[in-house]
């Protein structure tokens, strides 16, 4: 039994055999085998080439008719050295004398081969070492079995363990076989992280060397919730797992039951919930959980891991792409929110001694108006194709607010003289989440259509905490009577205006904080598609006037503390048990 | 009876897939082991794997080894292989 602790991508629990997809930096563990086994490896070894020759040999005879004498002359050369008896000895001597499995003995003995092949300066020489590479997998993949094989078509539930796997191969995937990720690289931000809470499946990622310890076939659980992995688990450890995998999938299907049930309080208040993304493709998954919309589409994501800009052209692409995925059903677009913890290299910014008091998000957009205007052209044209708000990040000031909206004024100009279509009346907002916004709430939102509260960065700015600063991360939380005093005065700004407030931080998704929030007034909260189905339940549990109630009693508190085991308490009492 | 004889690799790829098949399948006419030495390695003469493992590129001087009753006419036939260049430039 191996258990790896990695990062905690997307929660669930899966249970099945793992297949190991190919990178070209994967190894087979060295696993020691009896005396006993050497046959039986022996025997797999010579079983392996003879296949595997054969495959090549009809390969080559398939190919010779369509591809000609050059290609048909290096698989030619591939079914020679697979057949070469010189080969088969000398693996056949490591297993004997290192008593080492079939898999081991020849990836160690191609490895060192292509070690010496990567050494020789001569170009020519050096290329074959992707010929060795191919040999290596084909040979291995007989050794393994069914275990390396095309990814889109899997005809058994797997778990996948790879290095890395691109968001286009992720999404290509057939889901009906795919229990689980389990990925070396990434964070909970990957991509991958965000791909696979769309697509509901169980991943951890960040485990730097799954790929090396994890050969395939061999059982798997992945404790997505936890972010732990266990290779090859005990019968004690499988039962546990096996029991909270049927707890959790019991608890997820009553949720998804409530897919096509309104988001409701019991005394008949409607409540409008949204989904968060980060990504066009994950607006399908987004309604699919339940969510009317896409109340914050973060579109920064476009402009990381890249060290270009993206084009107006690609920007149109994702942009357009998400609202058509949306089918009428409105679509929030954040203009850019780069800085501080998300630098694109492409920024080429120098790094500022505090970033999230620096030259970040729609600071850094008016002074770089070119970039700006780009970014805004592409939403633009976006908005003709649904339901399309447009919404500024970081505002501080009345006067950044004129300057975003003047550069959209302008932008708008533009694409009139170029007779470019867009919609004119697109409505316009922007994001409370600097205490200089939400204390002057009331003047800004004159000049706007709505107002989303950003609960993350306001906490943040209003408690003065770094929530990423472990030293100090115990302080952040939303639910500080000085946070609920803004939000407070933020709704009321609204209600004033007849300008709607909604909630996009990570207080929206969180159950524990929806009784409160619908007691300040929130009518309309937008969080991560995974968090829709449990809110909503709270939401079909409750009542406004309940809520009203608990609103009233936690503005009086004074401690942090004690607001959130009051609303800890109101929730359990409308929620079962497994929510928690 | 064993032979030797030094020649050099005149074709700008080396001893690479098509010229190692050429090779192997010239060594098998002849029933001589053939030793293939290039800067402390050695190859058997029927062995691709091998052969590929010596690395001999563009301009490498490899020696040629036979052993055997027709060792001589095996030597004759590899040498002129390699020094007509595996039929490439």
């Amino acid at each position: 039994m191996i258990t790896k602790k990695g990062i905690s991508a997307s929660p669930g629990v899966a249970i099945g055999p793992a297949l190991v997809l190919d990178t070209e930096e994967y190894r087979i563990p060295r696993r020691t085998i009896h005396p006993s086994q050497v046959a039986k490896e022996l025997r797999t070894l010579d079983a392996a080439l003879e296949a595997s020759r054969q495959e090549v040999s009809e390969l080559r005879t398939a190919l010779s008719r369509k591809m000609g004498q050059q290609t048909s002359a290096i698989f030619e050369f591939h079914e020679k050295f697979i057949a070469d008896s010189k080969l088969r000895n000398t693996v056949a001597a490591k297993i004997e004398n290192d008593l080492c499995t079939a898999a081991y003995a020849f990836s160690h003995e191609l490895n060192r081969q292509q070690k010496a092949f990567r050494a020789v300066p001569d170009p020519y020489i050096k290329e074959r070492v992707t010929d060795l590479f191919d040999i290596e997998k084909r040979v291995l993949r007989h050794i393994l079995g069914r275990t390396r094989e095309d990814i889109a078509r899997l005809s058994e539930p797997v778990v996948i363990v790879a290095h890395d796997i691109t968001p286009s191969q992720a999404v290509q995937l057939d889901r009906q076989h795919i229990l689980g990720f389990v990925l070396n690289v990434g964070g909970q931000t990957s991509h991958m992280a965000i791909i696979s809470r769309a697509l509901r499946v169980p991943t951890v990622v960040g485990l730097t060397d799954a790929t090396a310890e994890i050969s395939g076939g061999e059982m798997v659980i992945v404790d997505g919730t936890h972010g732990i992995v266990i290779a090859e688990p005990d019968l004690a450890t499988l039962e546990r797992y096996q029991a909270l995998q049927q707890e959790y999938e019991r608890f997820e299907t009553r949720l998804r039951g409530l897919r096509h049930e309104p988001a409701i309080t019991r005394d008949g208040q409607p409540i409008s919930l949204l989904a968060n993304i980060e990504l066009p493709q994950e607006v399908e998954a987004a309604l699919e959980a339940g969510a009317e919309g896409i109340g914050l589409y973060r579109t920064e994501f476009l402009f990381l891991g890249s060290d270009r800009m993206p084009t107006e052209e690609q920007q149109y692409e994702a942009f357009s792409s998400a609202v058509r995925a949306a089918r009428g059903k409105p679509v929030t677009l954040r203009t850019l929110d780069l800085g501080a913890d998300k630098l694109a290299t492409s920024m080429g910014v120098q790094h500022d001694h505090n970033p999230v008091l620096g030259l970040r998000s729609l600071r850094y957009c008016l002074l770089n108006l070119d970039l700006f205007k780009t970014h805004l052209r592409a939403m633009l044209r976006a908005t003709v194709e649904g339901d399309v708000r447009i919404m500024f990040p970081m505002i501080a000031t009345l006067m950044e607010l004129r300057q975003a909206k003047a550069t959209l004024a302008d932008v708008m100009e533009d694409l009139e003289e170029e007779s470019i279509p867009f919609r004119r009346n697109v409505p316009i907002g922007i994001m409370i989440e600097t205490p200089a916004a939400a204390l002057v709430a009331d003047a800004l939102a004159q000049e706007v259509s709505f107002l989303s509260i950003g609960t993350n960065d306001l906490t943040q700015y209003t408690l003065a905490v770094d929530r990423g600063n472990e030293r100090v991360a115990h302080l952040y939380s939303p639910h500080n009577p000085a946070m609920l005093k803004l939000l407070r005065m933020i709704m009321r700004a609204g209600h004033r205006a007849g300008v709607e407030v909604s909630l996009c931080g990570e207080m929206a998704g969180s159950p524990i904080y929806t009784q409160l929030l619908l007691g300040l007034g929130l009518r309309k909260l937008s969080m991560a598609p995974k968090d829709v189905p449990e809110v909503k339940q709270l939401i079909r549990s409750t009542t406004l006037a309940d809520c009203q109630r608990i609103a009233r009693k936690v503005l009086q508190f004074d401690a942090d503390r004690q607001v959130l085991n009051f609303l800890r308490d109101e929730a359990r009492k409308v929620l079962p048990p497994e929510a928690f | 009876m064993v032979v030797e004889r030094e020649v050099v690799i005149p074709n700008k790829e080396g001893l690479h897939f098509r010229p190692i098949m050429q090779f192997v399948d010239t060594a098998q006419r002849f029933a001589a082991d053939v030793t293939v030495k290039c800067e402390g390695r050695e190859a058997d003469g029927r062995s691709p794997m091998e052969l590929l493992m010596l690395v001999a590129t563009h301009g490498t001087r490899v020696r040629l080894v036979a052993d055997g009753d027709d060792a001589e006419a095996a030597l004759e036939a590899l040498s002129a292989l390699i020094e007509s260049g595996f039929g490439e430039t």
